[in-house]
């Protein structure tokens, strides 16, 4: 019974990625990538819930994880005769080596996961703050090292020879994977341990709960979807390492706020809402056919409206649009007087 | 002494220390904000850019030196001002994560906007690029706008120690970033403490913005950008609560930076993010409160 009244929190989240997939196969096929895009952001948005979400503790190094899932990716799947010419530093082993699209999505999360255990391993030991700006760290060392190593992908070029496999089915079997691991994350002992961290620290390390273990287990799980995210993206995109850096932490993270950081809903719900509007305003920008109604805004419109949005959000709503809140079947209460009703004489 | 290490030379030194110098600035502005808002302000690079702008266009009109450096005044403190009234002060019982993001949207708003409106490749500040010619102290060529950033930054953090040590406003400000809730209790005004810090914090962005300018003489949307990032870090490895230790964490990694870009083969200094980044985080996991700070952790049970 008690799973029956959980699964709306699956499949609410679930029916949206798929009824955005939908209605990117039935729109015009020239608006087709923003829907691919807005998808494959639900991944990543996705992948910071499971971990920020639930341990209540702000991490600014996931998009080097995607970083890392996009580089496998994309650099076990480019053509062997088209490795020299974009990455010609690429170490032999990488050179030699390709894999088929399941497989290098695969890796791309084995890599995002084992690179978020091993950086989480002092990590985690630090809250607040300090968790704040270290993972920050972890970003600007990943950004750093992938734009000049040349034996471990492109450097500065860009994935040119990617297969492009992100179709609409795999970008939203990707995102739906993705919910259903977040999913059964939260709704397993160890979720459950995690939020009850995040709740009130020192009560659940009272309660036998080790915040550290859990933490760590939390940010390699979500290490590993962002990275599966990564390996998405790098088959949608000709990725280019610095679309791989702040702007997309700003964004991703925006997402998760304006959603409502507290709910995998929230994550989807903003990541959707963000992402759409934003891409809307981008095809805006070269003109959009709105019910015969012809739209044109000017360039750089996208970027300000989104960005004073999400200031207005967090200012009216800071605990965002769903308020932390996942989707749920009406319970019956038992009758129960309250404070506003007058009592019976 | 520590010439002749590293084929390090005084006017690396001298540059050295003026990226110390101005880092230390930028590192008090977020650490004062901090202090009393609790709040890390990503938007601060920002103010920066906008100060790099001003002087751009004060470059632009051919207005005089000293018009146009009030010109980049005028208009970081009338951004910070903005910043504070729109987005710090409603948002300031919110958490800490609500106004990390906040700022966040801001520091993105302003780049988008900037590009938008300047281009992909922005503006050049170039009245104050004489700057970059060298002085003979002592035989030794040392670029002017060194000596006049370790002046100004020296200068700058002694009026702000006088301010903080010696007037009611900084005796407020210090109460509040100990403890906010009992320094209002005993009288001490939020807004004014807050718009105090906020100012003073803009005028040393303008501060910066300026000593920028010379460094980076074309400014563009990112401008000022990584440097604020790298203050970031300087700022935690230092000790965001107190003012002084943030100023010696800004300090340090700017004096560090500058000396190891000034010295290192191309090919090593440009990893010398992932290098800083990774002794932060090292610092970060072996004193969590920051380097130079003396006390304990301090278990915050409220």
């Amino acid at each position: 019974m008690s799973i029956l009244r959980r699964l709306p929190e699956l499949l609410g989240p679930a029916a949206l990625v798929l009824g955005t997939a939908l209605l990117g196969l039935e729109i015009s096929s020239s608006l087709q990538t923003y829907f691919l895009d807005t998808l494959v952001k639900v991944s990543i948005v996705v992948a910071l819930y499971l971990f920020i979400g639930n341990s209540g503790v702000l991490s600014f190094g996931h998009i080097s994880f995607v970083a890392l899932g996009a580089w496998t990716a994309g650099v076990l799947t480019t053509a062997r005769s088209a490795k020299p010419a974009i990455m010609p530093g690429l170490a032999h082993f990488l050179l030699v080596t390709n894999v088929g699209n399941v497989a290098s999505l695969a890796l791309a999360a084995a890599v995002g996961l084992v690179a978020a255990f091993i950086v989480g391993l002092p990590l985690m030991r630090l809250s607040g703050l300090a968790a704040g700006i270290a993972t920050f760290g972890v970003l600007a060392i990943t950004n750093n090292v992938l734009t000049y190593e040349q034996s471990l992908g492109p450097g500065l070029n860009s994935f040119a020879s990617v297969p492009q496999t992100t179709g609409m089915w795999q970008a939203a079997i990707g995102a739906v994977i993705c919910i259903a691991v977040a999913f059964a994350y939260g709704r397993s002992r160890f979720g459950r341990m995690l939020r009850a961290t995040r709740e009130d620290r020192a009560a659940a390390a009272a309660a036998g709960i080790s915040v550290y273990r859990q933490r760590l287990l939390a940010f390699a799980l979500s290490g590993g979807l962002a990275g599966f995210a990564g390996g998405l993206y790098v088959h949608l995109l000709p990725l280019q390492v610095n679309g791989l850096y702040l702007n997309l932490t700003f964004i991703t993270l925006a997402m998760l706020v304006v959603g409502g950081s507290a709910s995998l809903l929230g994550a989807v719900v903003g990541a959707l809402a963000v992402n759409g509007l934003f891409s809307f305003l981008s095809a805006a920008v070269n003109t959009v056919d709105l019910l015969g109604w012809r739209l044109t805004v000017p360039a750089g419109t996208p970027e300000i409206v989104v960005g004073v949005l999400m200031a207005l959000v967090l200012v009216l709503r800071p605990s965002g649009l769903t308020g932390g809140r996942e989707l749920s079947l009406p319970r019956r209460r038992a009758p129960r007087p309250t404070a506003t009703e007058p009592a019976a004489p | 002494m520590i010439v002749g290490f590293l084929n390090l030379t005084w006017g690396t030194f001298a540059d050295g220390l003026a990226l110390g110098g101005v880092y230390a600035l930028m590192a008090v502005g977020i650490g004062l904000v901090f202090g009393v808002l609790r709040l890390v302000n990503f938007a601060y690079g920002q103010l920066v850019m906008a100060g790099g702008f001003a002087l751009a266009f004060g470059a632009q009109w051919n207005l005089p030196l000293g018009v146009s450096i009030l010109f980049c005044f005028a208009v970081v403190f009338a951004l910070s001002m903005v910043m504070d009234r729109l987005v710090f002060r409603p948002l300031r019982t919110h958490s800490p994560a609500v106004m990390l993001v906040a700022t966040f949207a801001v520091a993105f708003l302003l780049q988008s906007v900037a590009q938008l409106a300047f281009g992909a490749y922005g503006k050049s500040a170039g009245s104050l690029a004489l700057l970059q010619q060298p002085w003979d102290i002592g035989g030794v060529p040392i670029r002017k706008i060194a000596v006049i950033s370790v002046v100004t930054a020296a200068g700058c953090l002694v009026l702000l120690q006088l301010l903080l040590n010696r007037t009611s406003v900084g005796l407020h400000m210090r109460a509040a970033a100990m403890d906010f809730e009992t320094a209002r209790l005993l009288g001490v005004r939020a807004n004014r403490v807050i718009a105090g810090a906020v100012v003073i914090s803009g005028l040393l962005a303008a501060v910066a913005a300026v000593m920028l300018s010379v460094r980076y003489i074309q400014v563009t949307s990112t401008f000022a950008l990584q440097d604020t990032i790298v203050v970031l870090a300087g700022v935690v490895l230092g000790g965001l609560n107190r003012p002084v230790p943030a100023t010696l964490g800004g300090f340090a990694i700017g004096f560090a930076s500058g000396i190891l870009g000034g010295t290192l083969p191309t090919n090593q200094s440009q990893y010398l993010p992932a290098f800083l980044f990774a002794a932060v985080i090292v610092v970060l996991l072996v004193r969590p409160n920051g380097l130079f700070t003396r006390s304990g952790g301090i278990v915050e049970r409220v």
